[in-house]
């Protein structure tokens, strides 16, 4: 089977969800990637450097600048002409683009993907990860969406695709790109990061968030997080949400503090592979997931922790 | 201006799903169902739009069972003007319904298709960016903020990382993100008014479409059960543990 990654970058680096897709693609034979953009020969160079991957689709065109779907998925949909896979991470990139080039192809897409069964089975989480399904294509071809943090990262070195310019591509001239709001930060990103420290509503305030949460992350490299209930009460940005509807993660160290565990929380965090919460709740649901829990005031732990570690 | 709204009835958000025994699937027997919370938050946009002035009708629509029908008066009580149901017992795909919305959408010709970002039951996320691919117009998806402007519509999007601002020719497709908006409560006397407003009921074979499924399901299961490990009795404990798998700064 020949598969097409579609490779998620910033302009300048591969992003590490690309890399997750990798290796499920992997699984089912061939690898290509599609590399597109707006001046992206650094970037197609570092996913020609990938282990494993043959070809490298780049389409270099200004209207691939900014990801609008409208433009590439007819350009995915054709190069899918001669592809049996499209594979994209179900990144916020890959879950507006893929379904659009489902539909192109009359393709039913499998979305979000936690392992590869056979040639067209999968497994994927249904009813927020409270239900795991394994199901079969019947289509001709497939369109996938990978969760990143289901599957090994592909080494990002080592590899020797070959670069292959493709010319297609025009700007369907239905959409336009105005502007991003993207927050920079030395942090690590959230759904890449090895540590990170959550909060919750009990932190009762953006500033105690502040005071408390952040001197451990930045202790720590680590990332940072947050429920729901702290986003809803305006704690932290929206983009810091950890759990269903926000950011699926699976760091090596979850720091989960002042949060009390709802069902729509733990779906995004409960792969991870150490849990640590400290809630002064002894009964709160996050204990039953912890493998380190400290039944504590925040107020003062966290800081003691903060001091000692 | 006209908005269609699809809304999709599942289980309610509040309901721990219980995988059945034989694991074909979740069981949905005796238990509360509701309108999907991101097709909510997308009738309630299309209402400010109505209020706004923006848009004039506003077109709830919802393929699935004879008891969707409760979804669709919701949707009315909330503030839509009219349903369409098309019935089924069978389970459609995004792409089969896809289909049905872009036949309703040819026939109605509105401005906006306003959907939820995902339905909580399936986690596909896929209806609205295919109904965009079928019909040919921009999607802007897990929108935050919506603005009309004229002959475009500008839509704030959650992307990670941050937020992006799409604009995009009108008519054009929309997809809820949880902070749109809040949804409101439909009063008593507009729950009793949406009884009398109009709900056509259809079926997929009036529109031509078949919705076979593409998809089998082969087996529904648990998933992996993680053991609670253990507690801690103070800091100095903790710091001890996490040194020792390797953690500290």
């Amino acid at each position: 089977m020949k598969t097409l990654v579609w490779v998620e970058h910033d302009g300048s680096s591969v992003k590490d969800a690309t890399l997750a897709a990798v290796t499920a693609a992997s699984k089912l034979g061939e690898v290509h990637l599609l590399v597109a953009g707006e001046g992206v020969d650094g970037v197609a160079k570092a996913a020609s450097e990938i282990a494993g991957v043959g070809k490298v689709h780049v389409a270099d065109n200004a209207a691939f600048a900014h990801n609008l779907p409208e433009n590439i998925a007819p350009l995915v949909a054709e190069l899918m002409g001669s592809h049996d896979a499209f594979v994209a991470p179900a990144t916020t990139t890959g879950k507006n683009i893929a379904p659009r080039v489902a539909a192109l192809l009359d393709v039913m897409q499998i979305s979000d993907i936690l392992s590869v069964e056979g040639d067209k089975s999968f497994t994927r989480p249904i009813y927020a990860g409270n239900a795991i399904a394994t199901v079969e294509s019947g289509d001709a071809k497939l369109v996938l969406t990978v969760r990143g943090t289901a599957f090994e990262k592909a080494a990002a070195t080592g590899g020797s695709g070959t670069v292959e310019a493709v010319s297609a591509g025009s700007d369907a001239g239905i959409s336009s790109f105005v502007g991003a709001e993207i927050a920079k930060s030395e942090r690590p990103e959230l759904t890449s990061a090895k540590i990170i420290v959550s909060g919750g509503r009990a932190l009762g305030s953006s500033e105690k968030y502040q005071e408390v949460i952040v001197p451990l992350a930045d202790k720590l490299g680590a990332a940072l997080g947050a429920s729901r209930a702290a986003v809803d009460a305006g704690y932290v940005p929206n983009d810091y949400q950890v759990g269903q509807t926000g950011k699926i993660v699976a760091p090596e160290v979850y720091f989960a503090i002042g949060i009390s565990g709802a069902i729509q929380h733990l779906a995004g965090m409960k792969d991870s592979k150490t849990i640590v919460a400290i809630n002064k709740d002894e009964d709160a649901p996050i204990f039953q997931v912890a493998d380190l829990g400290l039944v504590a005031d925040l107020f003062n732990a966290v800081p003691e922790l903060t001091g000692k570690i | 201006m006209k908005i269609l709204v699809p809304v999709k009835r599942v289980l309610d958000y509040n309901v721990k799903p219980r995988v059945k025994a034989d694991g074909t699937g979740v069981d949905l027997a005796n238990v509360k169902m509701s309108m999907n919370p991101f097709d909510e938050i997308a009738v309630e946009e299309a209402i400010r739009l109505k209020e706004k002035g923006v848009a004039t009708e506003i077109v709830a629509i919802s393929v699935g069972p004879a008891k969707a029908q409760e979804t669709l008066r919701t949707a009315l009580a909330m503030g839509a003007d009219r349903a369409i149901l098309v019935q089924t017992d069978d389970a459609v795909e995004p792409l089969g319904v896809a289909k049905i919305l872009k036949a309703i959408a040819d026939a109605e010709q509105p401005g906006l298709v306003i959907l939820g970002k995902q339905a909580i039951d399936d986690d596909n996320n896929q209806t609205g960016q295919m109904l965009a691919a079928l019909t040919g117009w921009a999607q802007g998806t897990f929108a935050s903020a919506v603005n009309v402007e004229g002959d475009h519509v500008s839509v704030t999007r959650e992307v990670d990382g941050g937020l992006e601002t799409v604009k995009l020719k009108l008519p054009a497709i929309v997809t809820t993100d949880l902070r749109l908006n809040e949804p409101r409560y439909a009063s008593l006397p507009n729950i009793m008014k949406a009884k009398s407003k109009p709900l056509d009921t259809k079926a997929p074979a009036d529109y031509g479409v078949d919705i076979a499924p593409r998809v089998k399901v082969l087996k529904v299961s648990e998933p992996p059960v993680r053991q609670a490990g253990i507690k801690v009795a103070d800091v100095d404990e903790l710091v001890a543990k996490l040194k020792a798998m390797g953690v500290h700064s």
